[in-house]
Parts: structure tokens; C-alpha cells; sequence
């Protein structure tokens, strides 16, 4: 059930459960966040409205920095106002920023350690209909192998706008990733939110169906929300699970990595990622190094997204509650 | 010598005119024993813009060699990372960190990379050697100095080979719209990169115009004349409405004949003959004057 301490919505698994886009929460932290610190800047590449820019624009324009379709250089501008005191965010769709300038952020942000936070918006293949060539399924790989680099794949909009806000705290380049459409609100404002800690969600409990964990389930971003309905169900099955919430996939939570994999003895990896280099990868780093389980990974399995619905794009890429049910059933086959 | 703290007003006299000239010709050796002792890195660029480097260190920039983070310090952003070893000499001789440590230039634990790290040695400003990056986070610097109502200036170095690539006509385009009149650009045009002549490679003329019809304010030097250099930085910081591109004309090689204007030497060291070729011919002017190393 439900772990008490993690306080998530409680209204979680009704039928309306409260919808919004966790790009929003990025929104709403950057305000708050220009409000605390007159040193925070919002930069964007032609895309103000769409990556949530918007409200800082226009509360703070002398401090919103419009860039044009350039995202190179919107990374190189972020770059010099981040060794020159300020706290700059850099707004795009992934696919472009941290896609298109990757170079850009690896030498001037990454190495030469440029205070600067970069939003990804429409990230996985949740973004729908615009199809493959908007859908970032890359990022994660791309940023968490960069050396100073950090990253954080918040699971709601509540929990991105705590990321936003801990961003812009924190010195140094950090990446966060935003996705397009509305999801579930899994957390409250009382839920934990560490940098580097991952929280349990769930976990069986002594009275209930299911009293031992068998697998523990890991994931990052809005398909938490999957993960959980999942565990419920499960439960029913008479299955105990762990929903682990590795929202800092670096600096990564060891620890309760290697806890719950050491409660479990198996784990199940989701993200709207490709399964290579992703947050699952980041997982098996750690438990191949200090104490190897038998893993299912789900995401994107080395092909492309397409045009559809996001529900659909879920179902048809095998990331919806069903798969997740499937690969804990398959991974606890393979339990020696 | 003003090199503790020297002041961008300073009048360019005969005396001081004298001494940049023979500090330039100093660095020249300097580097030349640098790349030898290396044993890699780039010949021709580092030559061709020892003059403009004296003029920024000894008399332009107003900086504070003891506090190289003073927050009110002149930036100078070097775009153009590999000609990195003219920037290292010419931060060592102006008292950045001791001149004995130039030999250590790209070897293990040095401080000294090959490209310039930030962070790693007091003075660099920014982490460059990836081409096209150094213009962008200047005007970054530069937009950070006018929120804060600082008067700090941004000069950026760059190259002309570097006008080739996408992301400097991005950060050009930028600086022109957004009137940045605190930074000042200084394209080191010796018409020579990698592979070749510059206008055969990827032709750049009219840089002029173009930069013009970016909303800049353009002006073009003899980039080896120190009266020139500090001239054209005092009419960019008259223009108030446009950042100022300063076309430099260099040689590049400049002050070793075998070197001078000729591509090959874009990305190679000397070996010890040409060093020593290279060096008895700074050191006598050319053969104007006598050296006692001869």
C-alpha cells in the first residue's frame, strides 16, 4: 500500500484523480524562484509559451531573455551569465536543448562548471501527435554522462516545481526534464523532496494481501503514476511490491537502490526512455557494481516513437500498467 | 611597468609604445620555447597575435593580475581556444602565475591545458577550444554586466576561421538586435585555418558588410600596430548604440619569416632547429640587432 510517510495525493487512484502537465510545475517554480532570487534569468528559444516561460516573461521582463530560434547559442548566452552571478534556465523541447546543443553544454556548461539549469520540455513519447522528431527519448543519456552535470526527471508537477526551485539553488549545470501533457498528480505538498534521495511510494505492509516485497519496481517521471496503479492491482494478486521514486537519477540514490533491491531480490526499471543509457541503466550501474538482481527494463526499446495519442503511443510501446504487471511476473520467473 | 592594475585610459606614449613592442616580441620567444618544449599545439596563430594580447594585458584591460575574480575586472573571453598559448605567456608575464610554470604547457597535472579550462588557471575567463562558443557567452557576460549596472567592458577574441560555423552568426545576430555597446568583438582575420587559405575553405569576405548589416559597428586595423589597436578599442567604447566588431589584420607567424603566412603552420609545433631558427630571429629583430644568445 500507499507508504504513510511519502504523503502522495490521496485521492490517487480515484477514476478523476487531478490532471496537469508537470511543464507547468516548471512554470510556476521559475516564478517563485524569481521572486526569491533577483538573480534568476529565463532564457528561450522562440518557444515561451509551450516550455511555461510565460508567467516569468511577463513578471520579470528585464530579466527574460528571448533567444530566437538558436539553440546553440541560447546555451552559450546561459553559459556567461552563469559564471557572471547569475542563475540563468534555459527553456526548449529536449529534443533541441539539450539535443541540438550538446556540445555547446558540455564545454561551456558541464566542464567549464557554468551555474546555468536546463529545462527539457516534451520529453518521452508522451508529446503525441507531433510525432518522432519532438519526442526526446535521448536526453537522460545524453546529460547524466556528463561529468558536473546533474539530473532530475520530476513524476508531477508538483514535484517540478520543487525540482525547479532545489535547481536553482543548487550551483553548478543541472538538467531537468519536463513532459507535455497532462498526467496524474501523485504527490502533495508534503511529499519529500531531497536532491539525490529517492523516496518508496509503496511497499507492502505488514495486515495487507501481500505482506513481502517481491519485486521492486523503480521509476522516474509521470509513468510513476503507472507503476503505482500497477502495485495496486498487483496487491490484489496477492504480490507485494516496492514503487521506488528515483526522481535524481545523478547524483543517484545507492543506497536505497541497493536497499530495495536487497528487500526485493528483483527489479523492474520504467521511464519514458530509451532502456539504453537511461535511468534503468543508471539502476543497473549501481546494482551490478554492489549486488546484481535479475532486471526488467521498460521504455523504449531501441526504436523511434511515431504520430497517436499518448495513451495509445503507452500502450502500443508497452509502458502502460499491463506491461509493468507482465515484467514483474517475468522477473520473479527469473528469481533464482 | 602597469601590470599589477592598469587602467583602459591610459595615453599611449612613446615610452609605453616602446615597451608593449618589445614585451610582444618577448612573448613571442616565449611561446616558441613553449610549443618546442610541448612538443604539440599551434604555431601560427599564437605569433600572429602576440601584439594584441600585450596591448590587452599591459595597457587595454582594466584587471588586477593578484585578483583575477575581481568582480569589477574587464572580461576578456578568448573564443578561438587553440591559440591559447599566447593568452598563457601573456597572463604569466603580466603576473596571472609564475612564468616557470609556461613549460608545463599540455602536460599531466599542468594547469596549462591544451585548450583553456576554466578554473584550472587564474585568468581564463572561459573554457574554449570547440570553435563558435566564445562570442555567445561573452554577450552572456555582457548581459549579466548591463542588468547589474556594472561598467565593466567584454572583449571577445576570436578567429576568423571560426566565422565559418553557424552559432557565431546566432551570437552575432543576438549582440546586434540586443545593441550590446559594452562588448567588443576582435576578429583576428590572418586568413589562414586548418585546411587551407580562409577564402578558399569557406570564402567570408565582405565580413565588414556583414557584420554591418547585423547591426554592428565595424572597424578594421593593422593588427600589429599598437597605436591602431588601442585606437579602434577607444572608439568602441564611444559607440553607444552597436557592439563594435574590430577586424585585425595579422600575420599569422608573425616575427618568424620561415612561419609568417603560411597554413601549415596553423596547428604545428617547431622542432628544435626551427626553434632555434625561429628564436635567434626574435631575438635580433630580424637581424636589425645584435643578441647576446646568438
Amino acid at each position: 500500500m500507499i507508504r504513510e510517510e511519502a504523503q502522495l495525493n490521496p485521492r490517487l487512484f480515484d477514476k478523476d484523480v487531478e490532471q496537469v502537465p508537470t511543464r507547468n510545475g516548471y512554470g510556476e517554480g521559475l516564478v517563485i524562484a524569481g521572486e526569491k532570487d533577483p538573480n534568476v534569468v529565463v532564457l528561450c528559444a522562440d518557444l515561451t509559451e509551450s516550455t511555461r516561460s510565460e508567467a516569468f516573461a511577463k513578471k520579470f521582463p528585464e530579466r527574460f531573455i528571448e533567444i530566437g530560434v538558436a539553440e546553440q547559442n541560447l546555451a552559450t548566452i546561459a553559459a556567461g551569465l552563469g559564471v557572471s552571478g547569475k542563475v540563468p534556465f534555459i527553456s526548449s523541447y529536449a529534443t533541441f536543448s539539450p539535443g541540438r546543443n550538446w556540445e555547446q553544454i558540455r564545454t561551456t556548461m558541464a566542464y567549464n562548471d557554468s551555474n546555468v539549469k536546463i529545462a527539457g520540455a516534451h520529453t518521452g513519447i508522451s508529446v503525441g501527435p507531433d510525432g518522432a522528431t519532438h519526442q526526446a527519448i535521448e536526453d537522460i543519456a545524453t546529460t547524466r554522462v556528463m561529468a558536473n552535470m546533474k539530473v532530475f526527471v520530476p513524476c508531477d508537477a508538483i514535484e517540478a516545481r520543487k525540482a525547479t526551485l532545489a535547481a536553482a539553488k543548487i550551483w553548478g549545470p543541472v538538467y531537468i526534464r519536463f513532459t507535455r501533457e497532462k498526467t496524474p498528480v501523485i504527490t502533495t505538498e508534503d511529499t519529500p523532496y531531497i536532491p539525490g534521495k529517492a523516496e518508496i511510494f509503496w511497499e507492502p505492509k505488514a495486515g495487507t494481501r501481500s505482506k513481502k516485497a517481491e519485486v521492486a519496481i523503480i521509476g522516474c517521471g509521470p509513468l510513476l503514476y503507472n507503476a503505482l496503479v500497477a502495485a495496486h492491482e498487483l496487491d490484489k494478486e496477492k504480490i507485494g511490491v516496492v514503487v521506488l521514486n528515483n526522481h535524481s537519477v545523478k547524483p543517484i540514490d545507492e543506497r536505497k537502490i541497493i536497499e530495495v533491491a536487497r528487500k526485493c531480490g528483483a527489479v523492474v526499471t520504467i521511464e519514458e526512455h530509451q532502456v539504453m543509457g537511461g535511468m534503468g541503466s543508471a539502476v543497473a550501474e549501481v546494482l551490478a557494481k554492489h549486488y546484481p538482481v535479475p532486471m526488467e527494463f521498460l521504455g523504449m526499446q531501441d526504436t523511434f516513437g511515431e504520430s497517436g495519442k499518448p495513451e495509445e503511443l503507452i500502450k502500443k510501446y508497452k509502458m502502460d500498467v499491463r506491461d509493468i504487471i507482465y515484467a514483474v511476473r517475468k522477473v520473479i520467473k527469473r528469481k533464482k | 611597468m602597469r601590470n599589477i592594475l592598469s587602467k583602459g585610459d591610459n595615453v599611449l606614449h612613446e615610452k609605453k609604445l616602446k615597451f608593449l613592442e618589445e614585451k610582444a616580441n618577448q612573448i613571442r620567444e616565449e611561446i616558441i620555447k613553449m610549443l618546442l618544449s610541448a612538443g604539440s599545439g599551434h604555431s601560427a596563430g599564437p605569433l600572429g597575435m602576440a601584439d594584441i594580447f600585450t596591448a590587452f594585458y599591459f595597457h587595454i584591460l582594466y584587471h588586477n593580475p593578484k585578483k583575477p575574480l575581481w568582480p569589477d575586472r574587464d572580461r576578456l573571453v578568448l573564443s578561438n581556444g587553440h591559440i591559447c598559448p599566447v593568452q598563457y605567456v601573456t597572463l604569466a608575464h603580466a603576473g596571472y602565475f609564475p612564468i616557470e610554470e609556461l613549460t608545463t604547457l599540455r602536460t599531466i597535472n599542468s594547469r596549462l591545458q591544451g585548450h583553456p579550462h576554466r578554473g584550472s588557471l587564474p585568468g581564463i575567463e572561459t573554457t574554449s577550444g570547440p570553435l563558435g562558443e566564445g562570442l555567445g557567452q561573452a554577450i552572456g557576460m555582457a548581459l549579466a554586466a548591463r542588468m547589474d549596472q556594472k561598467k565593466y567592458r567584454i572583449y571577445c577574441l576570436m578567429s576568423d576561421g571560426e566565422q565559418d560555423s553557424g552559432i557565431t552568426w546566432e551570437a552575432v545576430m543576438f549582440a546586434g538586435k540586443n545593441r550590446l555597446n559594452n562588448l567588443t568583438a576582435i576578429m583576428d582575420r590572418n586568413n589562414i585555418q586548418i585546411d587551407g587559405y580562409t577564402e578558399s575553405i569557406m570564402p567570408l569576405e565582405p565580413l565588414k558588410e556583414k557584420y554591418e548589416a547585423f547591426n554592428w559597428h565595424v572597424l578594421e586595423i593593422d593588427g600589429h600596430n599598437f597605436e591602431q589597436i588601442v585606437d579602434a578599442v577607444h572608439e568602441a567604447k564611444a559607440i553607444y548604440e552597436k557592439p563594435t566588431l574590430i577586424i585585425a589584420h595579422t600575420i599569422p607567424g608573425r616575427g618568424v619569416s620561415f612561419m609568417e603566412r603560411d597554413y601549415r603552420w596553423h596547428g604545428v609545433p617547431p622542432n628544435k632547429e626551427q626553434a632555434a631558427a625561429a628564436l635567434k630571429e626574435l631575438r635580433t629583430l630580424g637581424g636589425k640587432i645584435q643578441s647576446e644568445h646568438q
